[in-house]
């Protein structure tokens, strides 16, 4: 832990978008004093919000106390709390919201709404020192190719339909394969992947600088189904396939923007066989590849924090009756005044 | 290959282009270099397929009246298209350096090609304004067809349409509206009145498609 100056000013954020509930504590500098990730693990099946949505109300009290104990700092010496507003599954929003609100009532401090698109890319380029990447953010949720540009980050490519972790996570679970904590689908269909050696044609699709997996996820499933094939080789076709997919469209943005530095951040950042092809085309580009840590690249509450930190510097904060969730709240419709 | 003083004028994500002498003539080189990042089966087989589709393409536009550049020589051994030089400004600069009238009527002809594109069953694939050149005599050419394919289908055209109003979005974020809706006015000219409406809702359907899209399933923002 970092010794403790009089002078240090900090902030809470609570990230509560999806299947993880987590609280992190941020200096205003940018010195991360605690990130505690509790996720919810359903028994079958995928994330039904009402149920992670209990989840992340019975472990709240539970990560808060842990987080206090792990920055070594007490409530009332916070500053501000923010939240991510959205987008995300409702009822997991709200219940990070309605904690959020209390806090910052009963504390007396002010709250802000966070961006969870904008967070993921903030804490990225905190964590890596990249200045203005391109930023290919792929996790269950989103896949989403995005720069700043003009004040706001501007989605360059993405996916028309399901996002690259919800492929992997749902041809995952067809396989009959159990998540585990420690093991998160994708992790599982990496690893099988490993041992696969026969790459089995698969629907590509591209369109411009965006992305289509249900064909992809539809043709997999059927192949399984026929038993024809090895899981092993149908997990690595399955990863070529969509990876080089999601690095086609990263490279066309990057020869796009010409940015320098290239991004890779969200749940699915932690494969490395993606991890070495973006790495790849970013140094064809003589751009500077730069991955988050991976407990910076899942969904996290240090990230809200952080981000929370830039917007209230710029006196951007949310007043509890405008502290309403947006399930739908698209990165670029948010304004970035603190870049530039 | 018998041409001279190859000058790499774009490092392209799929495809180098290089100005080059080829006898006598200024000409473009498309060569699809091979990417490392995918693995060399599945490499081959897409550099082979776009390299083989983009001149049959781009010849099919030119019969609908798209201008594009005239395929000089197809080899397929060097995944290399040696096509004509065309001189001129990309839309994509123009749009932000002209005038709103002008900006305007380049739009309107912008969608009266892809409406000719469409009804002669081409989708282009890539519809960014930085594949659109003007040249000197007024003409608006059309590069790049190698994400382009050859259907009727109304899925693939709201699809081409969606891609037109992204580009529009990232980097015309000024005059997105604007433009797009000049688009679809030409586009109105050479597509009769019905399927316009058809390709309107197929396109706000797609939109709906979409990651975190306020107007999905009618939730408010």
């Amino acid at each position: 832990m970092m010794e403790k100056k009089a002078s240090d000013r900090y902030c809470l954020g609570i990230e509560s978008t999806a299947d993880d509930f987590s609280v992190g504590i941020s200096t205003f500098k940018g010195e991360i004093l605690a990130n505690i990730i509790n996720a919810y693990t359903p028994e079958e099946g995928g994330i039904h919000p009402r149920e992670a949505a209990r989840h992340h109300a019975e472990v709240a009290s539970k990560v808060l106390e842990e987080s206090f104990i792990k920055a070594g700092i007490k409530p009332n010496e916070l500053a501000a709390i923010s939240f991510a507003q959205g987008p995300g599954l409702g009822p997991c929003l709200r219940t990070g919201a309605t904690i959020a609100r209390a806090l910052a009532s009963y504390l007396k401090i002010p709250l802000v709404g966070v961006n969870h698109c904008v967070a993921h890319i903030e804490v990225g380029k905190l964590q890596t020192g990249a200045k203005d990447p391109i930023t290919l953010y792929v996790s269950g949720g989103n896949t989403i190719v995005a720069a700043f540009d003009s004040g706001r980050y501007r989605v360059f490519g993405e996916t028309l339909d399901i996002a690259l972790g919800n492929c992997l996570d749902v041809f995952a679970r067809e396989a009959g394969l159990r998540q585990k904590a420690d093991m998160p689908f994708g992790a599982m269909v990496e690893k099988l992947a490993l041992k696969g050696k026969m790459l089995i044609a698969l629907p590509y699709t591209v369109k411009g600088m965006d992305t289509s997996f249900s064909g992809l996820l539809t043709a997999t499933v059927n192949l399984l189904k026929k038993g024809k094939f090895k899981l092993e080789d149908l997990c690595f076709s399955l990863q070529e396939t969509a990876f080089s997919m999601v690095t086609e469209v990263t490279e066309r943005a990057l020869a796009h923007t010409e940015k320098k530095e290239v991004l890779l951040t969200g749940g699915v950042a932690a494969n490395k066989r993606l991890q070495s092809m973006i790495k790849g085309i970013a140094e064809e580009h003589g751009a500077r590849f730069c991955t988050v840590p991976s407990q910076f690249a899942i969904d996290n509450g240090a990230m809200i924090a952080w981000t929370g930190i830039l917007a209230y510097e710029q006196g951007m904060v949310t007043p509890i009756d405008k502290s309403f969730v947006k399930l739908r709240w698209r990165l670029e419709e948010v304004e970035i005044p603190w870049i530039r | 290959m018998d041409t001279l003083n190859q000058l790499l004028i774009k490092k392209g994500a799929e495809a180098n282009l290089y100005l080059a002498d080829w006898h006598n003539r200024k000409v473009i080189m498309k060569r699809r270099l091979p990417k490392k990042y995918r693995p060399s089966k599945m490499d081959e087989q897409i550099r082979t397929y776009r390299t083989i589709h983009e001149p049959q393409l781009m010849h099919e536009a030119k019969k609908a009246g798209v201008p594009t550049p005239t395929i000089f020589l197809v080899d397929l051994a060097n995944t290399t298209i040696i096509m004509e030089f065309v001189e001129g400004k990309q839309v994509k600069q123009l749009l932000s350096e002209v005038t709103e009238n002008k900006r305007r009527s380049l739009c309107v002809k912008i969608g009266e090609l892809i409406g000719k594109l469409h009804e002669n069953g081409i989708i282009h694939g890539d519809l960014t304004t930085s594949n659109m050149i003007l040249d000197s005599e007024g003409k608006i050419f059309f590069i790049d067809f190698g994400l382009g394919e050859k259907t009727r289908e109304l899925e693939y055209r709201g699809v081409d349409l969606h891609l037109m109003k992204r580009a529009l979005q990232s980097t015309h974020f000024r005059f997105t509206e604007e433009c797009f809706e000049a688009v679809i006015d030409g586009y109105s000219k050479v597509v009769d009145v019905e399927n316009v409406k058809n390709i309107l809702n197929k396109i706000k359907e797609i939109e709906r498609r979409g990651r975190y899209v306020a107007e999905r399933k009618g939730e408010r923002k």
